[in-house]
């Protein structure tokens, strides 16, 4: 399949504002996606609620926009559901870092097979450029005027140390890196994470001074390594491990009981 | 059959159970634990998912991902668990997603007095979260009552597509009496789409009401979303399809009000007092018009099931035929009473209220009753 094909054509133009970066997030998901084996109808996209969890209803699968912050929890329930769906999460920095935080460790801690894939623009969007818990220290934003003293989480670290069993950084500027950590982080068997440092020119841009969208992908380019350079925010795979998933657990003890053996 | 002695949250379970649920997401709070605790313990056997969340916010939006996967499914809580859960529950509500909430009411607000009972949710199930939205509420006051209202709890959400939420105070849920089990009571299963996937438009309701949802993964691709949206899912910001959306879901309960209101009137015919309750207080108010009748005295009880929607109506015409005093006793500063008195006018209604986490006794009753006659 071709990933245009995966589109509701019929649900265009999208939402996002000329240079937004969560497209080509998007295209490079979709492209990852195409490259593989899976049905559509076996496909299901869960979003929160931002311009990045807007991504969903352009998506021909299951699709299913929820509440801010809940994405997560939302999947894992159709997830252990129906084990044999693909389920996929959209999500903003806010969204799964901010209110949605808690359920994001403990889906990592249980090692459930979903693949969250974090749009990381460093700033509420939807809500017009309100600081989030990626907006880097000092960075301005609209509710931090004089520059934001609070100090923003490294994603890739607290998903690894939450448990997570694949976590990845990639970026919009490196399309064809995001989709092959996209697509590995699609064929883990366990509970994935992928943080995408994206590009919002319309607030985190304007209000930083960073320039047009083509020069905030120069300031992604200049500012990470794919190679691990000192200094650099680092991209690539960080954790890929082989761990017992949540779901085949869940169905060993389901096995267990029927078999009358109880817990040993 | 023989009668089992249980208890009103182990109902519950077998209610849900009995009623096709096969899916369990929750977090522990006092007095609903035992719910979870047997979902636990039964569902593995029966290939279900049980699933202890990190919060109530998760277990809501577990259940609501399960049942849009196509599995029955079900929490349950108290108040504080029930005050996380208000978002997700409207989101049920407008993406027309079947569930079951159960709420076993504790002392409030806040934290409260978690071991004792209280009626003080009656509002906060109907109106708690924001906006206009579909919502029904049923209260059992017996242990037979649980298991039967759970069957019936999730019978309505799959008829309706609508969350239904349990409300029943501590000491019924801690209540042990003997159950029948009946394993032929009617269970009622969602409607699947008549058209192929290609003509298929979730929320098209043709004639009817009520939308036919495709579980995910059967085929069906659509997009659900909790944004006002159109027959395809997708938002919109079109006036007259909000407007639209919105009525329907209203009319959907509304206009199918004498098939989900539920209750019970005993004496009710010549009665000049009437009492109206549900849940622990309706225990006493049952053994005080008892002890009435058989004074002579015309006294009549009139038992609500269904909360929400309210009997309005029941109550209009009641009191146009009787002419009666109502005596409404409750566990809350009077919150069925102020609804009631949208049909009964407030000075004939007497109100027997404790919010100290105690009991309403037959001897409070009785005392109301002599203040009436
Ligand atoms: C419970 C709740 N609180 C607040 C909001 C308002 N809100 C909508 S989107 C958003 C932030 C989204 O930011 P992010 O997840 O980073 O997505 P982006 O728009 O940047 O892609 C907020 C605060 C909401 N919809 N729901
Ligand atoms: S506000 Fe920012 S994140 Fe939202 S669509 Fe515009 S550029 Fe993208
Ligand atoms: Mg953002």
């Amino acid at each position: 399949m071709k990933y245009k094909d995966f589109l509701r054509k019929d649900k265009m133009p999208h939402i996002w504002c000329p240079g937004c970066g969560h497209g080509m997030v998007l295209s490079s998901f979709l492209r990852a996606l195409a490259k593989r084996e899976y049905h559509p109808d076996k496909v299901a996209v869960i979003s929160g609620i931002g311009c990045s969890s807007r991504a969903s209803g352009y998506l021909n699968f299951n699709t299913l926009h929820t509440t801010h912050g809940r994405a997560i929890p939302f999947a894992t329930g159709i997830k252990m559901a129906k084990p044999e769906l693909k389920v996929v999460v959209l999500t903003g920095d806010g969204d799964s870092a901010a209110i949605g935080g808690n359920h994001l460790i403990h889906a990592a801690r249980r090692n459930i097979e979903l693949t969250v894939i974090v749009f990381n623009n460093n700033i509420y969007g939807m809500t017009s450029g309100q600081y989030s818990p990626l907006t880097p220290h000092m960075r301005l934003a609209t509710t931090a005027p004089y520059g934001n003293i609070d100090y923003p989480f490294d994603l890739v670290k607290l998903a690894e140390g939450a448990g997570a069993s694949f976590v990845a950084r990639g970026a919009t500027a490196q399309p064809r890196h995001l989709e092959k950590i996209i697509g590995q982080g699609l064929d883990h068997n366990g509970f994935s994470l992928i943080e995408v440092i994206t590009q919002c020119p319309t607030y985190f841009g304007r209000k930083n001074r960073m320039g047009s969208a083509v020069d905030m992908l120069q300031w992604q380019r200049d500012n990470t390594s794919t190679t691990g350079k000192e200094g650099k925010i680092p991209l690539g795979i960080f954790v890929q491990e082989e761990r017992p998933e949540y779901c085949a657990n869940y169905h060993h003890l389901v096995k267990t009981v029927a078999e009358g053996k109880g817990s040993e | 059959m023989s009668k089992r002695l249980i208890q009103g949250n182990e109902a519950c379970v077998e209610g849900a159970l009995a009623a096709g649920a096969r899916f369990f997401a929750g977090y522990p709070i006092t007095p609903s634990t035992e719910i979870a605790e047997l979902m636990a313990e039964k569902l593995p056997a029966l290939g279900g998912v049980f699933m202890q969340m990190e919060d109530e916010i998760a277990s809501i939006a577990a259940i609501i991902g399960a049942s849009i996967a196509g599995t029955k499914a079900m929490t349950a809580t108290s108040g504080p668990g029930f005050s996380l859960m208000q978002e997700n529950l409207g989101f049920a509500a407008m993406t027309e997603v079947p569930i079951v909430v159960v709420n076993v009411t504790r002392g409030g607000p806040s934290t409260g007095t978690p071991t004792k009972p209280s009626q003080g949710d009656f509002m906060q199930a109907r109106w708690g979260c924001h906006g206009d939205h579909p919502i029904i509420v049923l209260a059992p006051s017996s242990v037979q009552e649980v298991y039967n209202l759970t069957i019936t709890a999730f019978n309505m959400s799959e008829k309706y597509m609508v969350p239904v939420v349990l409300l029943y105070d501590e000491v019924v849920g801690h209540l042990r009496e003997g159950v029948e089990l009946k394993g032929t009571a009617e269970i009622i299963n969602r409607d699947f789409p008549l058209v192929p996937p290609e003509n298929y438009r979730p929320y098209a309701t043709g004639d009817g009401l009520i939308p036919k949802l495709a579980p995910f993964g059967s085929g069906y691709r659509y997009h659900m979303s909790g944004l006002s949206h159109d027959e395809t899912g997708f938002p919109t910001g079109n006036p007259a399809t909000i407007e639209n959306l919105v009525v329907r879901l209203q009319d959907k309960i509304e206009k199918n009000r004498q098939d989900i209101i539920k209750y019970k009137a005993i004496d009710v015919e010549d009665a000049e007092v009437i009492f109206l309750a549900y849940g622990s207080p309706l225990r006493s108010a049952l053994q005080v018009q008892k002890q009435a009748r058989a004074r002579g005295e015309k006294v009549g009880l009139i038992q609500l099931l269904t909360l929400w929607p309210f009997p309005h109506e029941l109550l209009t015409e009641t009191f146009a035929r009787n002419n009666a005093d109502f005596i409404i006793p409750e566990l809350s500063l009077g919150q069925l009473a102020d609804e009631a008195s949208k049909s009964v006018p407030r000075d004939k209604i007497t109100r027997v209220n404790r919010n100290d986490g105690a009991l309403i006794t037959p001897a409070q009753l009785e005392q109301a009753l002599k203040g009436v006659r």
